[in-house]
C-alpha cells in the first residue's frame, strides 16, 4: 500500500478524454517519476492530486484519506506540497518573509489572526525560516526582494518553502523546465540531497530524461491519458512500448 | 517602544506632533493678508483632515495590503453616521455611546457585504462592492425612511426620547461635557489660531488608529495580506486559506470607515444618505492612490491633499481672481481670468483631475514616492559634495 493511491481515475474535458482508468501507487520514501509525451495527461493528473481539478470517476487516497473534493489548501495541510513549472513565490516580499509564511502555515494551520504582534517577535518562526534558508544555501539573500532573483534561485526558494512545511509528499511539475544546464544540474543535486536527508516521498513530472534517470526509483509512463507501463528506470529505458510511444518520438 | 521599531516610532512621533500642532502649521498666513484664504487652520477643515485621514488609513489596510479594490466603502461611512445620530436621539448627545456602536454596526455590515463580495476577486469584487453600496444608498434614501429619515437626512428633534439627557447638558455633540464645536481662539500678532475641541478629539483618535495600522502592517497578519496580493496561488498551495484573511481585512477597514462616519456625525449631528453615494467611495480610492497605496503615510497625505483642494480651491471665484490680476491691463486681465476660470470654484475637480493624472503618470507610488525621490536627491547631492573632499588629499 503506497502513500498515494490513485484508482481508476478518469477526467473528460468535453470530447477529450484527458485521463482514463489511471491507476498509480507511489510507495513511501521513494522518488516516482511520471513521464509521457505532450498531451499525455501528466498535468491533468497533477491537478487532480492537488485538488485543482475534480475527476469524473475514481478515487485518490493520500495516507488512507481521500483527497477528492478538498480545497488545495486543505490537501496541502494533509501533507502534500507542490512545486510549479514556473516558480510560484511571493515576488513582492523579501526572501525571509517568503520562507516565514510556510512556517506560519505549518504552525498555525490554514488561518490564524495575529494582527497586533510584530512578526519579527515570532522567534521560533524566524529561526526556522533562517535555518531553512541556510539549508538551501540562501542565507545571504534573506533581505533580498524575492522577485529580483534569478530563475534558479526562485526555484530553490520555492522548493525550500515547500520543505519548510515538512510535507510527506512533494510534487514537482517539470522543475527544470526552461532552465540552463547548470541550473538544471544544481536542481538535480538539490533534489538528491533532499531525498537522502529527509523522510519524504517525491513525485516528479518531467520532460527532461536526464533529470528523470538521475533521480527516479520508479517510473510511470503515461500516454493518451492512461499509464502504459510502470517499472524501474533500467527496465523503462529498454521497454519497447515506451520507445514506441515516447522515446522513439523524441530520440 | 510600543512594539514598534525605530523607524516606525519616529514616523508615529512625527505624525503625533504634526497632528497636535496642526492649528499652527495650517495657519501660516496672517488673518488680514491676501493669502489668508489659503489658510486651512479652521475647525471644519481640520476635522475633515483627521476624519478622512482615518477613512483612508482604513481603506489602505484593505486596498494597500491585499490589493482588493472596494468601491463601496462609503456605505460603512453612512452606517457609522446613522448609528451615532440614533444614539443622540435615543440616549443623549454624548458621543461615547454612538462611536462604539458605529464601529460595531459597520463591522457587521462589512462582514455581510464582504462575505458575498469576497467570493470574487479583481474587477468583479469591485463591482459587487459598488452594487452593495448603491443598494445601501437607495435603501437609506427611500425604503428605510423610518430609520434614515430618507432624503431629509437623520437629525435630532425636540420630541426625541434622549433618555439620558441631563438638565444642564449641552444640546450639541460632546464627550462628557467637552463640547465638540467649541473652540479657543488665540491671537498672536497678526495671526489668529483656533483650537477646537472637536478637532483634537478626532486628531487623538486618528493618532490611535494610525498606530493600530502600523501594528497591523508589521504583524504576521499584515504579511499574509501582502502575500495574498503578491500570489494567491502560492498562498493556497502553502496550506493557507486566503478567504478569512481578506474578509478580516475587509471588516477591519469597514470598521475604520464606520468610525470615520461616526466622527462626521460627532462634529455635526446629521446623517444623510448622500454620504453613502458612490462618489464618496470613489473619493477614498483617489485619496489612497494619490498619496501612495500600501504605504503608511500615503493615505493620510492623500486625504489631506484632496480635502484641502475641495475646500480651498472651490472658494476662489472670479472676484478673487480679478483682485489678484488687477495689476494687468484690463483686456489681458479678463483674458487671464477667463483662462483660469474653469479650474477654480466649482471647477476644482478639473484641477484635482489633472493633478491626479500627473501623479499617477509620473509618480506611480503617489505623493510618498515623490517625497522619497526628493529625499534621495538631497542625499545624492550631499554625497557628491563629500566625495571630492575625501579624494583631494590623495592627490
Amino acid at each position: 500500500m503506497g502513500i498515494l493511491e490513485v484508482k481508476d481515475v478518469g477526467k473528460r474535458f468535453g470530447g477529450l478524454q484527458a485521463l482514463g482508468d489511471v491507476n498509480l501507487s507511489v510507495a513511501e520514501n521513494t522518488v516516482h517519476a511520471i513521464i509521457g509525451p505532450n498531451g499525455a495527461g501528466k498535468s491533468t493528473l497533477l491537478n487532480v492530486l492537488v485538488g485543482k481539478l475534480i475527476p469524473d470517476t475514481g478515487s485518490v487516497m493520500f495516507d488512507g484519506q481521500s483527497v477528492l473534493g478538498r480545497k488545495p489548501y486543505e490537501i496541502n495541510q494533509m501533507g502534500i506540497s507542490r512545486v510549479f513549472q514556473t516558480p510560484e513565490i511571493f515576488i513582492d516580499l523579501s526572501v525571509l518573509e517568503n520562507m516565514m509564511i510556510p512556517c506560519f502555515a505549518k504552525r498555525d494551520g490554514s488561518f490564524r489572526m495575529h494582527a497586533i504582534e510584530n512578526m519579527h517577535d515570532e522567534k521560533d518562526i524566524v529561526e526556522k525560516a533562517e535555518s531553512m534558508l541556510e539549508d538551501m544555501n540562501m542565507a545571504d539573500k534573506r533581505e533580498m526582494h524575492a522577485g529580483s532573483m534569478s530563475r534558479g534561485d526562485k526555484r530553490r526558494l520555492e522548493i525550500g518553502m515547500c520543505l519548510a512545511q515538512e510535507p510527506r509528499l512533494l510534487l514537482l511539475d517539470e522543475p527544470t523546465a526552461g532552465m540552463a544546464r547548470a541550473d538544471t544540474n544544481n536542481t538535480i543535486d538539490l533534489l538528491k540531497q533532499i531525498k537522502d536527508e529527509r523522510d519524504i516521498t517525491i513525485a516528479i513530472i518531467e520532460h527532461d530524461m536526464h533529470v528523470v534517470f538521475s533521480l527516479a526509483e520508479r517510473i510511470t509512463v503515461l500516454a493518451q491519458g492512461t499509464p502504459l507501463v510502470e517499472d524501474t528506470p533500467e527496465n523503462i529505458k529498454g521497454h519497447p512500448k515506451v520507445r514506441e510511444a515516447y522515446l522513439g518520438e523524441s530520440a | 517602544m510600543l512594539g514598534l521599531n525605530k523607524k516606525d516610532m519616529t514616523l508615529l512621533i512625527v505624525v503625533t506632533i504634526l497632528t497636535l500642532s496642526a492649528p499652527f502649521i495650517l495657519n501660516p498666513f496672517p488673518t488680514d493678508s491676501a493669502m489668508a484664504q489659503f489658510n486651512a487652520g479652521y475647525p471644519d477643515l481640520m476635522q475633515r483632515f483627521a476624519i478622512f485621514g482615518i477613512f483612508a488609513i482604513g481603506f489602505n489596510l484593505l486596498f494597500g495590503l491585499t490589493g482588493y479594490l472596494s468601491f463601496g466603502h462609503a456605505a460603512f461611512l453612512g452606517v457609522g453616521s446613522y448609528s451615532v445620530v440614533w444614539m443622540y436621539k435615543l440616549l443623549d448627545y454624548n458621543v461615547i455611546w454612538g462611536l462604539p456602536l458605529a464601529i460595531v454596526t459597520s463591522g457587521i455590515f462589512a462582514l455581510l457585504i464582504g462575505f458575498v463580495s469576497m467570493r470574487r476577486s479583481g474587477i468583479y469584487f469591485s463591482i459587487l462592492t459598488l452594487a452593495f453600496a448603491q443598494m445601501s444608498f437607495n435603501l437609506a434614501y427611500s425604503v428605510l425612511t423610518p430609520i434614515t429619515n430618507g432624503e431629509t437626512g437623520l437629525q435630532v428633534y425636540n420630541n426625541d426620547p434622549q433618555v439620558l439627557m441631563g438638565a444642564n447638558e449641552a444640546s450639541s455633540p460632546h464627550l462628557f461635557g467637552l463640547v465638540m464645536n467649541s473652540s479657543a481662539k488665540v491671537g498672536v500678532g497678526a495671526w489668529e489660531f483656533t483650537f477646537n475641541n472637536g478637532y483634537y478629539f478626532c486628531g487623538v483618535i486618528a493618532i490611535l488608529v494610525f498606530y493600530l495600522s502600523i501594528r497591523i502592517f508589521r504583524s504576521p497578519f499584515g504579511m499574509m495580506l501582502r502575500a495574498i496580493k503578491s500570489n494567491q496561488t502560492r498562498m493556497a498551495y502553502t496550506g493557507l486559506n486566503p478567504r478569512p484573511y481578506t474578509l478580516a481585512a475587509f471588516v477591519i477597514s469597514g470598521m475604520y470607515a464606520g468610525l470615520a462616519g461616526g466622527l462626521l456625525a460627532s462634529m455635526d449631528p446629521l446623517a444623510g444618505a448622500e454620504r453613502m453615494q458612490w462618489t464618496a467611495s470613489g473619493e477614498v480610492v483617489l485619496m489612497t492612490i494619490l498619496g501612495g497605496a500600501g504605504t503608511l503615510m500615503g493615505p493620510v497625505l492623500g486625504a489631506g491633499f484632496i480635502k484641502y483642494f475641495e475646500n480651498i480651491f472651490s472658494k476662489i471665484n472670479d472676484t478673487v481672481l480679478h483682485n489678484w490680476f488687477a495689476f494687468l491691463p484690463d483686456g489681458l486681465e479678463d483674458f487671464v481670468v477667463f483662462l483660469i476660470h474653469p479650474f477654480i470654484g466649482k471647477g476644482w475637480h478639473l484641477t484635482l483631475g489633472i493633478l491626479f493624472m500627473l501623479v499617477v503618470t509620473f509618480l506611480p507610488g503617489g505623493l510618498v514616492e515623490g517625497g522619497q525621490r526628493i529625499a534621495a536627491m538631497i542625499k545624492r547631492t550631499k554625497e557628491d559634495e563629500d566625495t571630492p573632499a575625501k579624494t583631494e588629499p590623495a592627490e
